[in-house]
């Protein structure tokens, strides 16, 4: 048969390679500066821009989507060209979708700094911008499927399979989470309020994690380890019930970042029981993996990659297996809102998806530039000073999380609480260095890989379009009567619109299962009746708390554990939430719990506090908060927020926009007044710090309440 | 945007945990069947997409 001959475009996969280790560093050193900040509180600057609760999601944000997005984007253009033996379908697309990508990041960059977010963790990024993601990766799907439709290759590789599944699930994630009502061009109000908008940011967050940090990997885990090791991968049929078992029941697990809270007991055991069962397809994953390289282990001896590789995989295996032990209720009481479940998530971030990334680096970069790594002693050094930063990381964190979490539960012999909050935090600070030294290392091992990249790069060049010759893809229809074994699975094998659809469905019955009754059926959100919506001062308050990242370190959700209910008060009901567009639970206690700080402190406590914590809090590592009370909200928005919040079905009186103003300053004057006669100090009614302190004073109080409340009911 | 709730509370809610893991276990089980079922020569075939040589010319396309 006549060979056709075609080129691989190898230009992008450098680009791409390039955003990989640029992005790589700055998540990096951002995350090193977040560390700082809770060992050493100067670190935040007095700036918000650069305070840590606008410093972490940029970090989190820089390392998933700007350093493991172009990782993905990186290894599935190198490939799917090669798997589908064929050219990417446009290059004017695969040009669209890299700087439509980068923009993207450095957008996100700039507004997270800026305070613009839409306060859910991991999908902070305001809606133009998550449109803009939309776009983009609907270019990489395009580009992606098209390229898999005109292949030279009938069959589709199980890596592909990951990649398709990769693009339909976080398309359909992406979407879902960020459905917001705009307020005005960069800011919006969730959809979803309360149980529901955390039932539906766990659903997403947590599948953030399995198919944007896992599935694609894997799908280069299949590429690039056969490669690297020269054989091929252990067990095809492993990968076939590996892939379908993964996709289906990682879908089911979001609940488990949210057990023992105010969601319904039947999706806290739907989570966690898919949580256990995880452990099976994931496993079959890492093992598949390690397998590979059975009976080539004196070449994991010799090649730095395999080394990466071998790590990588390994880390996946004990973050797959420590995720389902923390899934279970007894450890959750114990591990969630620590830092055991930071170290956790670091596990798999620096092991598995760093590690594989530099591996697909070291293995690609001299490939496409016909030429040999620069230095293997470096990317030895790389790896050995790599694997002690991960170990500095992690251990003290889970020391730290395991040490907090038995002092919040400890009562002295008089069953009172042994340690106030602070002390807690006081206690683990060592650790906290640690754990900064450990990312240290890690970012001295990662700059060694940039140095031998550069030296590598210079001493070779580019085969831009790499000549390739195959076989024009014979006709399905001839290929289906070759495999006269083939069922169902061989069909699919050859038909990837098809694949995708079945990913679809596959991945969509978990969501379907778990979100629909939680929003369908009354029951899951009994009515509290004296919970009421924020006024118009605490909405700008809650905004300012949104904007500067509170969330990052303090929880609005009491658990009904008896230390809890001692330190913070009564439980919390799911019922208090339903005006809370987002929902503002958080995940982290690197703060004590706010769910009920309402008139727990006088007034003048939070306004010295947010000036400098330490004067109310000595030892303390908040940021400090001083241009709050130069700093001044926008009044005018006022109405506009009203009827965002009406539109979302707060039941705000018809016409209270046009009141709300008054109502405001009422409320702003009053503490005020109040502030200045606890602080002789000037206080601006309309200022940041006086909506700030409206709405701490008002978190949990409203089951205290007796009635109604008046202010708003006289309408 | 407002959600309504079209249900007052939830009979036998214990019907949808079970239904889900029968659900899964069909699929698992047919997944698992169906790899089993593949022929050796064929699996073998498969393993070997990616380690093809990228002038590709031992395709088992050209075969037929």
């Amino acid at each position: 048969m006549q060979l056709e001959k075609f080129n691989y475009d190898n230009k992008i996969v450098k680009y791409f390679a390039y955003a990989t280790i640029l992005w790589g560093m700055v998540g990096f050193l951002v995350g090193l500066l977040a560390a700082l900040q809770l060992v050493f509180p100067v670190f935040n600057f007095n700036m918000a821009e650069t305070s840590y609760g606008r410093i972490r999601p940029l970090h989190t944000n820089a390392a998933i989507f700007a350093f493991v997005g172009n990782g993905i984007f990186m290894g599935v253009y190198y490939s799917l060209q090669r798997l589908c033996k064929a050219r990417m379908w446009s290059d004017k697309v695969s040009w669209f979708h890299f700087w439509g990508w980068q923009i993207i990041i450095v957008a996100a960059a700039v507004t997270l700094l800026a305070g613009f977010t839409q306060g859910k963790e991991y999908a902070e990024l305001e809606w133009p911008i998550d449109i803009a993601i939309a776009v983009v990766w609907v270019a990489f799907g395009l580009n992606m499927m098209m390229t898999i439709l005109q292949r030279r290759e009938s069959h589709l590789y199980v890596a592909i399979w990951f990649y398709i599944a990769t693009w339909v699930t976080v398309a359909m994630l992406h979407i879902v989470n960020s459905a917001a009502i705009p307020l005005d061009f960069m800011k919006s109000y969730s959809a979803y309020a309360g149980m529901q908008d955390a039932l539906v940011q766990w659903w997403y967050g947590h599948n953030a994690v399995a198919f944007f940090l896992t599935t694609p990997y894997l799908g280069l885990m299949y590429y690039f380890l056969p490669k690297a090791a020269n054989r091929p991968i252990y067990s095809y049929r492993l990968s076939i019930i590996h892939f379908w078992a993964l996709i289906f029941i990682y879908i089911w697990a979001g609940p488990h970042h949210l057990l023992y809270t105010s969601l319904p007991d039947w999706l806290q055991s739907l989570g966690v029981v898919f949580s256990v069962m995880l452990i099976f397809p994931s496993w079959g994953g890492m093992i598949n993996g390690l397998f590979t390289l059975r009976g080539a282990w004196d070449k994991v001896r010799e090649d730095p990659v395999l080394k990466f590789m071998v790590v990588a995989v390994t880390a996946y295996g004990m973050a797959t297996f420590e995720g389902p032990m923390l899934s279970l209720k007894s450890v959750n009481a114990i591990s969630h809102y620590t830092d055991w479940t930071v170290a956790h998530v670091h596990v798999g971030t620096l092991g598995w998806n760093g590690f594989l990334t530099f591996s697909v680096l070291y293995w690609l970069i001299p490939r496409i530039f016909q030429t040999k790594m620069y230095s293997t002693k470096l990317m030895n050094w790389h790896f050995w000073i790599g694997t002690l930063g991960i170990m500095f990381y992690v251990i003290p964190l889970y020391w730290a999380g395991f040490t907090q979490s038995i002092m919040w539960k400890t009562f002295t012999d008089d069953g009172v609480l042994q340690y106030n909050f602070l002390e807690t935090v006081t206690h683990i600070l060592p650790m906290y260095g640690l754990r900064a030294f450990g990312g240290f290392l890690y970012i001295v091992g990662a700059s060694l890989m940039v140095y031998n990249i550069v030296k590598t790069v210079k001493s070779g060049s580019l085969l831009d379009n790499e000549p390739a010759e195959a076989a024009p893809r014979p006709s399905l229809a001839a290929v289906d009567k070759k495999y006269q074994d083939s069922n169902w699975h061989r069909w699919i094998e050859r038909r990837p619109m098809q694949l995708l659809v079945l990913s679809l469905i596959v991945v969509s019955i978990g969501g379907l299962v778990q979100i629909l009754p939680s929003f369908l059926i009354k029951s899951n959100i009994p009515t509290i009746e004296s919970v009421q919506p924020y006024t118009p001062l605490e909405l700008h308050g809650r905004d300012i708390y949104i904007k500067d990242g509170c969330y990052n370190c303090h929880s609005q959700m009491i658990r009904p554990f008896r230390d809890e209910v001692a330190r913070y008060g009564e439980f919390s009901k799911s019922g208090e939430f339903v005006y809370d567009h987002p929902f503002q639970w958080g995940s982290k206690r690197t703060g004590p719990d706010l769910a009920r700080v309402g008139g727990k402190y006088p007034d003048s406590w939070h306004y010295y506090h947010m000036i400098d914590p330490e004067s109310m809090a000595p030892g303390s590592i908040m940021p400090a908060y001083p241009w709050m009370t130069e700093k001044e909200i926008n009044v005018d928005k006022t109405p506009a927020m009203i009827r965002v919040m009406q539109r979302l079905g707060v039941p705000y009186p018809e016409g209270y926009d046009e009141q709300a103003i008054d109502d405001l300053m009422e409320q702003a004057n009053q503490i005020a007044a109040n502030l200045e006669s606890q602080t002789d100090e000037q206080v601006i009614p309309t200022s940041e710090i006086v909506a700030l302190i409206a709405y701490l004073q008002r978190l949990g109080t409203d089951i205290s309440r007796e009635a109604p409340r008046a202010d708003l009911d006289e309408e | 945007m407002k959600f309504i709730n079209y249900l007052e509370s939830i009979t036998g809610i214990g019907i949808f945990p079970m239904t889900s893991l029968l659900i899964f276990f069909l699929f698992f089980t047919g997944v698992i069947l169906y790899s089993m079922s593949i022929r050796k020569s064929t699996i073998e075939e498969l393993k070997q997409i990616p380690l093809d040589n990228d002038q590709n010319d031992s395709s088992d396309d050209e075969k037929i």
